[in-house]
């Protein structure tokens, strides 16, 4: 090991700047921040400009007249396309600004929340569990300097996404999309970020590891989706319980309102006011909760490969499975809400028919799908993983060791994967299916939507496929495989609103899916799903047994 | 004697790094060898190809008549590994580690376990991350002795073990030793190799110095001699191998070569000798002989054969940095 460079400013940096109390250092530590996210945030905020003023662009070439406009406005207004954009007060007048409000707003409020919970836990736990920020903690600076630091720097990407934006979209020059707006349009943006950064700094607190600390604060985020769904489409109240329904209801480019920022605001300053006094009630390292003593000796499924891979997965897929079970069951709340409302509006029923032939119910159903297996698909990849992280930290090396093959030891990861995968689908189409059947009064729907639930699994079979051969392969590239929820996201979403060639729509394995229970179920593309994700994970295990082990 | 580990001209690169460059190393059954050499020399590398972790470049390796790339799964039920650096599951306890690695390995001597467990001092329930360095070097430690391997791959083993674990360790080898099982035991712990190690191979640069028993490796360098003479033993300076000599009085003291110290030893009887004390080279002044020259790069004098002894006076002039 050659010692490493010596730091550029040796000069007790800590010391200056924000003094000596318990705030001390943070300056400098902004600065770190910054310079250590000079890649992450810029390319994170280019992204998010990129896509929403492209967006933007798309919509005023593909809606040009307002007979258009007037006739998605209709569409936007069924309950799929309620759920799945924003609240209904923005169809009175469809144009291109306030089209942004409603479709695009609730989904880039995701992404933000996204890139600031990163940001967050990142910055703090990531550091404590690396054992670094003892390093840094050594020195002078303030037991609550980190997290004001991360915050600090959550806040400065969150105010240039703002300020990006409102320049991009202003600068679009689209009848609609005003300066104004544009601006209230950035700042909301900023507003959701801070929220779920704020939420962050709380979770981070509470347990020791980073990954389960983002992933808390990534149920808040999809629960607060979930709930401006369910409020959008049905009861009010409930989308006035979630940041993302506040950011959405600023009305921006229809009516302005900049007060619901407000709300947002202080709801993250008072998680921030939280997140403060929790830290010092804990060690450095630790989570809020002691850890405690375990077995002396293992149980008998623990030694066995597969037994072991649960055991190291069982967090991950109770939080999941929760998380899908509650996704399915705001979704089959809201069924029947669904059914009544369109009962009353024919000119829907007739347009929806015109499409395809489904009823209202069925292609509300099978839109629901998109969200619940891009969640699935984000749980596969993370499980399909599993073995390279743990072989980047170095747990590999004594297990494979002993007499566990290879091929064991990463099939057993694959088959958690693929089984947990399609048990995600099963939670979120069951618990759909039952309240949905509730709901709506129909009991055969709930093996109907269980089954369309399930018919994604091939689909997330290829995502395990495509993270597998990526680990087999190109272990350093295995980040790679977030692309598949990513596309899938994007297109499922993004496709029909800017209406994507079919050809995008195929690149991802979850648009060969047939939309279950809107159309008629073809077993031909999930077979050949099957067969693709076999041939994937088989390469993938191949290239894994002919490679060097990374080791530490 | 069968061989246990046999190694010849084994390359691995790493991109451009160098690591293994035709290494050289050959373990009889039975023995404990000491596989000595600096941070970086290549010691882990060569662990791991003996593990088939790694695939090597070029050479050949055999462990136990096998070849370790093929048929890996196969060669690991029959050895057991500690790594340098263990790294444990965060959410499973110490106790259920072990069983996990040792079951896996093949099987658990539940008798054993607990027995290394206590002598070794360990909380077999605290969880992964609780554990200190050393802790987790014990889990790794228990694991591998707790199952029945012929055949020890042991890397840096005890580092951040504290001098009493240290004897336990050292104490569990022997026992090892003495049940007929191999060691392979790579460490920077001197004392530990000299106590331990039947026989040593010496790498740097990912290429095998030396290698040979103490005794062999001994009588390859100098010992240093000191002794008091009647009459002022005049010549030496004249003999082949003998260095830095320092003459004070009736006392002399030099370094000989080990092949000309009985010339020396001669000439000095002839002189009347009334003490004498004559010491062979520790393992560290051995290995101070091949790496001599980096010292001397650092800016630090390469010591001869007359440093790091109890005898040792201070104040000495540099010798000529020997064995380059």
């Amino acid at each position: 090991m050659t010692a490493a460079a010596p730091p550029r400013t040796p000069a007790a940096p800590v010391a200056r700047g924000t003094g000596r109390g318990t705030l001390a250092g943070t300056g400098t530590l902004i600065r770190f921040g910054l310079r250590r996210d000079r890649v992450r945030i810029p390319v994170w905020l280019l992204a998010l400009l990129l896509g929403t003023v492209s967006t933007a662009n798309s919509l005023s070439t593909l809606y040009t007249s307002a007979a258009d406009r007037a006739s998605t406005a209709e569409t936007m207004g069924s309950p799929a396309g309620l759920a799945t954009s924003g609240p209904r007060h923005y169809l009175t007048d469809y144009n291109f600004g306030s089209m942004m409000g409603h479709q695009m707003l609730g989904f880039t409020a995701v992404l933000v929340g996204l890139m600031s919970v990163l940001i967050i836990s990142r910055h703090t736990r990531a550091e404590e569990e690396t054992g670094r920020a003892e390093l840094l903690r050594s020195t002078v600076v303030g037991r609550h300097a980190q997290l004001a630091a991360a915050l600090s720097v959550a806040l400065v990407a969150n105010v240039a996404l703002a300020l990006l934006l409102a320049a991009g979209l202003s600068g679009l020059g689209i009848e609609g999309i005003d300066a104004g707006g544009s601006l209230l349009y950035g700042f909301a943006h900023a507003a959701v970020g801070m929220v779920f950064a704020a939420v962050a700094a709380v979770t981070v607190q509470i347990t020791p590891w980073a990954r389960g600390a983002s992933g808390m604060a990534l149920a808040v985020i999809g629960a607060a989706y979930v709930l401006r769904a369910a409020g959008d489409v049905g009861n009010d109240w409930l989308s006035w319980i979630s940041p993302i329904g506040w950011v959405q209801r600023t009305y921006v480019y229809l009516d302005d309102r900049w007060w619901p920022l407000l709300l947002a605001l202080a709801f993250a300053a008072a998680a921030a006011a939280v997140a403060f006094p929790l830290s010092t009630r804990r060690d450095v390292g630790a989570g809020l909760r002691p850890q405690r003593l375990g077995s002396r000796t293992a149980s008998g499924p623990l030694t066995h490969p597969l037994g072991f891979a649960l055991r190291l997965h069982r967090g991950m897929l109770a939080g999941f499975g929760a998380g899908l079970l509650m996704l399915g069951a705001v979704y089959g709340s809201i069924l029947g809400d669904a059914d009544d409302l369109l009962d009353d509006i024919d000119q829907i029923q007739e347009a929806l028919a015109a499409m395809g032939g489904a009823s209202v119910t069925e292609s509300f159903a099978a839109m629901t799908m998109i969200p619940v297996s891009v969640v699935a698909s984000v749980y596969v990849v993370m499980a399909a993983l599993r073995p390279r992280a743990e072989e980047s930290a170095g747990r590999a090396e004594p297990l494979l060791a002993t007499g566990l093959s290879r091929t064991r030891w990463a099939g057993s990861h694959i088959v958690v994967s693929l089984a947990g995968g399609t048990a995600m689908l099963l939670a979120a189409g069951l618990s759909f299916g039952l309240l949905g059947a509730a709901t709506t009064g129909d009991g055969g729907l709930v093996l109907r939507l269980t089954g369309a639930a399930l018919a994604y699994a091939p689909a997330l079979w290829v995502t395990t496929g495509v993270a597998t051969l990526l680990f087999g392969w190109y272990p350093s590239a295995v980040t790679v495989a977030w692309l598949v929820p990513v596309y899938g996201f994007v297109v499922g979403y993004l496709g029909q609103m800017l209406q994507f060639p079919d050809w995008l729509n195929n690149v991802s394995p979850f648009g060969h899916v047939p939309q279950l229970p809107a159309a008629d179920m073809n077993w031909t593309p999930l077979a050949i799903l099957t067969l693709v994700a076999a041939a994937l994970i088989w390469a993938g295990l191949a290239g894994f047994r002919r490679r060097d082990l990374d080791l530490k | 004697m069968t061989t246990a580990i046999s190694v010849s001209g084994l390359h691995k690169s790493f991109g451009r790094t160098r690591a293994l460059d035709g290494l050289d190393l050959t373990v009889d059954t039975g023995e404990v060898h000491g596989f000595l050499g600096p941070n970086g020399a290549g010691k882990s590398t060569t662990i791991r190809v003996l593990l088939g972790l790694l695939r090597a470049d070029g050479g050949t390796a055999r462990l136990l008549g096998k070849d370790p790339w093929n048929d890996a799964v196969e060669l690991h039920r029959r050895l057991a590994y500690v790594p340098g650096d263990v790294e444990l599951w965060p959410n499973l306890t110490g106790g259920e580690a072990i069983d996990l690695l040792a079951r896996l390995r093949g099987g658990l001597d539940k008798k054993r376990r607990d027995e290394l467990i206590e002598r070794f001092d360990l909380d077999p329930t605290k969880k992964g991350r609780a554990y200190s360095k050393g802790n987790r070097q014990k889990v790794a430690i228990v694991a591998a002795l707790a199952s029945d391997a012929e055949l020890l791959l042991l890397d840096e083993p005890t580092a951040g073990l504290d001098p009493l674990m240290e004897v336990v360790f050292q104490d569990v080898i022997f026992q090892a030793k003495a049940a007929g099982k191999t060691v392979l035991l790579s460490s920077h712990i001197l004392a530990q190799v000299e106590k331990l190690c039947d026989r040593v191979s010496i790498i740097r640069l990912g290429r095998t110095v030396q290698s040979g028993t103490l005794g062999e490796m001994r009588h390859l360098t100098r010992t240093t001699v000191e002794a008091e003479t009647e009459r002022p033993a005049t010549g030496l300076e004249g003999l082949p191998g003998v260095h830095d000599l320092r003459t004070d009085g009736p006392r002399v003291r030099f370094a000989v070569d080990g092949n000309h110290l009985d010339g020396a030893l001669r000439l000095l009887t002839e002189s009347g000798v009334r003490s004498l004390t004559s010491h062979p080279p520790t393992l560290e002044e051995l290995m101070l002989r091949h790496y001599g020259d980096e010292l001397a790069a650092n800016g630090h004098p390469a010591p001869g054969a007359e440093t790091g002894t109890a005898t040792a006076t201070t104040g000495d002039t540099p010798s000529d940095g020997a064995g380059r």
